[in-house]
């Protein structure tokens, strides 16, 4: 690994995290009433673009919104030029993430021609959450109320029924329970300037119909090697990602792929709950937890590498220490190029093996010093119900993660961590518990976790049955 | 990054469901003697008016005067599933540093005299209640949605 290249400056990074930046400041005050202030930062975004095709709508969508005459397209086409931005600095911060670790990106596809799949989803709930959205860049971050903030209420609860619109849905659910936590705005403290900037294009560019609309479907059929699982959760929603090498049965060139499920939750549903919930959804889960591979027969595969999971079309296999797929396979394994929409650093989750590194332990942060380079551990990443701790992470050896990028540096965030114990190595994995689990701690998690469904439903029946 | 921790784990049989939304606390309590009667209590932020009421509408008995013991356990769960911070915040409660706990919320409240609110709220609560029920029944899906990577999990390891 040449984490030299992780240190090192990007060229140009700087000049768009700025301009970016200069956007984010805009929607603090909000666009009702623009200051001179707010134009400087909103022609700063359609200069950063104005070379690009972007940049016609997006220095007359600045202009209208300076003067506080834009509508909602203008809005589109800020939204836009940010997701632009962020995508290149995406593009250059991946392009260095895999020189990094010494990876190959697969060949861009062709650009497929729209209407891959999927039947149109409805409109006016799309304009619905436009139209939110607008009103929140209106009012600004300071301006925030519960009752605009409560106005996504509606609008997500007509969605979650919906799977094509699930992922606006959950966005907008995070991102609404986000803000309610934080009204009114005026008396805010702190306002996560970038993050919530970051919601709230995304979210608009979800309002575009087919955005999301996953790329060409193909078929996998061969053998899948797990390497370890990504927890995501917010009050209301969790995804469990699976990451692991695919060797297809024809001897091609091995893929690293991501296997996802997700559904929505009530907040009281944490922990052990979380993979209760999913765990019946897909059969892989227990096979990481029992550190086995799993056998393909025709797994439908995004150009992006995201098997569409169905357990109709898996088999369990033979065992497969996910260390031994590390050292072995993912060096062997191309990444995949990933969607324009989804081109944002903070969707970079590149798996890598660390080695031979030094722990450099500051009390509240860990550190990895892999030759000679400072590499932060995001250890808050790692899921609560599960046998990976702090300390582990701390006295490891090995470390097989993902590669982050967040407020300016690469992080590694540990999926699994090997320790020396009596001269041998134990591995430890984040997602151990994922399965299931006859490890104490967990087996008590589990039953806390079941009681609080029991109890949920057991109550509502008693509300419900008057 | 994250800007909301997840809510802390905390047994539901007491108190089912509890939430800091429309301009109030307020969440479905057990009874404490009837395994049949929930009630549905609430406060609201920054006037404190209370409201208490059982599942068939009737109005608590504790809950004349001022706070009953389902307002107050429900104060309790909310300090632990939101932290007392949070709670205090939304309920606009002014207390010192050292006193933002349950006890020291439920007083700063109490000594303030309030009113007793109106119960039409109980029917929003219950239907509220009911939403978040909803979650658990939404099918699970297998396409990847790349917007949770802005809501990583935060564990135990901090």
């Amino acid at each position: 690994m040449r984490a030299d290249l992780l240190t090192d400056a990007v060229e140009g990074l700087d000049e768009a995290l700025a301009a970016v930046d200069g956007f984010d400041g805009v929607l603090v005050g909000g666009l009702l009433r623009p200051q001179p202030a707010q134009a400087i930062g909103l022609a700063g975004l359609a200069d950063a673009v104005a070379g690009s095709p972007l940049a016609g709508r997006v220095a007359e969508a600045a202009e209208k919104t300076a003067a506080g005459a834009a509508d909602e397209d203008h809005y589109l086409a800020l939204a836009a030029a940010r997701t632009a931005l962020l995508g290149s600095v995406h593009d250059a911060l991946i392009a260095r993430g895999e020189e990094a670790v010494g990876r190959t990106c697969a060949e861009e596809p062709a650009a497929e021609a729209a209407g891959a799949a999927g039947a149109e989803p409805p409109v006016n709930l799309l304009v619905a959450a436009r139209g939110w959205l607008c009103d929140l860049a209106r009012a600004g971050w300071q301006g925030i109320d519960h009752e605009l903030v409560g106005g996504a209420a509606p609008v997500v609860t007509a969605m979650l029924p919906e799977p094509g619109l699930r992922r606006l849905a959950t966005l907008l659910d995070g991102f609404a329970a986000e803000l309610a936590a934080s009204c009114p705005g005026a008396t805010q403290e702190r306002i996560p300037v970038r993050r919530w900037a970051d919601l709230w294009s995304r979210a608009m560019m979800l309002t575009l119909p087919g955005a999301d609309r996953a790329t060409a479907v193909t078929e996998a059929t061969g053998r899948l090697l797990p390497l370890g699982v990504d927890l995501h959760e917010h009050a209301t929603a969790v995804q469990a990602q699976v990451h692991a090498v695919f060797e297809p049965a024809d001897g091609g060139m091995p893929r690293l792929v991501r296997a996802s499920v997700s559904a929505p939750k009530p907040d009281t549903v944490v922990g052990a709950g979380l993979w209760q919930l999913l765990r019946p959804h897909m059969s892989l889960l227990a096979a990481v937890s029992e550190g086995r591979a799993m056998e393909l027969e025709a797994m439908p595969v995004t150009a992006e590498g995201d098997l569409i999971w169905d357990d109709a079309r898996a088999t369990l296999g033979e065992p497969a220490e996910p260390f031994t797929t590390a050292r072995v396979a993912l060096p062997t394994a191309a990444a995949s190029p990933v969607a324009p929409v989804d081109r944002h650093p903070a969707r970079i989750a590149v798996p890598v093996l660390l080695e031979g590194y030094g722990v450099e332990d500051e009390g509240e942060a860990v550190a990895f010093r892999v030759a000679g380079e400072r590499l932060a551990v995001d250890a808050g990443r790692v899921p609560a119900a599960g046998p990976l701790t702090a300390d582990a992470v701390a006295s490891s050896a090995a470390c097989l993660g993902l590669l982050r990028w967040d407020a300016g540096e690469f992080l590694v965030q540990p999926l699994a961590v090997e320790r020396t114990v009596r001269k041998k190595p134990v591995a430890v994995h984040a997602g151990a518990w994922a399965g299931g689990t006859a490890d104490k701690a967990g087996v008590r998690a589990e039953k806390a976790a079941t009681d609080a469904v029991t109890v949920l439903r057991e109550r509502a029946g008693r509300l419900l049955r008057k | 990054m994250r800007v909301v921790p997840s809510a802390r784990p905390r047994k539901l049989a007491k108190v089912p469901f509890v939430e800091l939304a429309d301009g109030r606390l307020q969440g479905v309590v057990s009874s404490g003697s009837d395994i049949g009667r929930v009630y549905v209590s609430s406060v609201e932020a920054g006037t404190y008016a209370f409201s208490c009421s059982t599942n068939n509408n009737r109005p608590c008995g504790g809950a004349r005067g001022g706070f009953c013991n389902h307002i107050r356990a429900l104060i309790g769960e909310a300090v632990l599933q939101y932290g007392a911070e949070r709670v205090a915040r939304y309920l606009k409660v002014d207390v010192p540093g050292e006193q933002a706990d349950t006890q020291g919320l439920t007083s700063a409240m109490t000594s303030t005299r309030p009113a007793q609110g109106d119960r039409s709220a109980a029917a929003q609560v219950f239907s509220r209640f009911l939403r978040h029920l909803a979650y658990l029944e939404f099918t699970p899906t297998t396409a990847p949605v790349p917007e949770m990577h802005w809501f990583p999990t935060t564990g135990a390891v901090a």
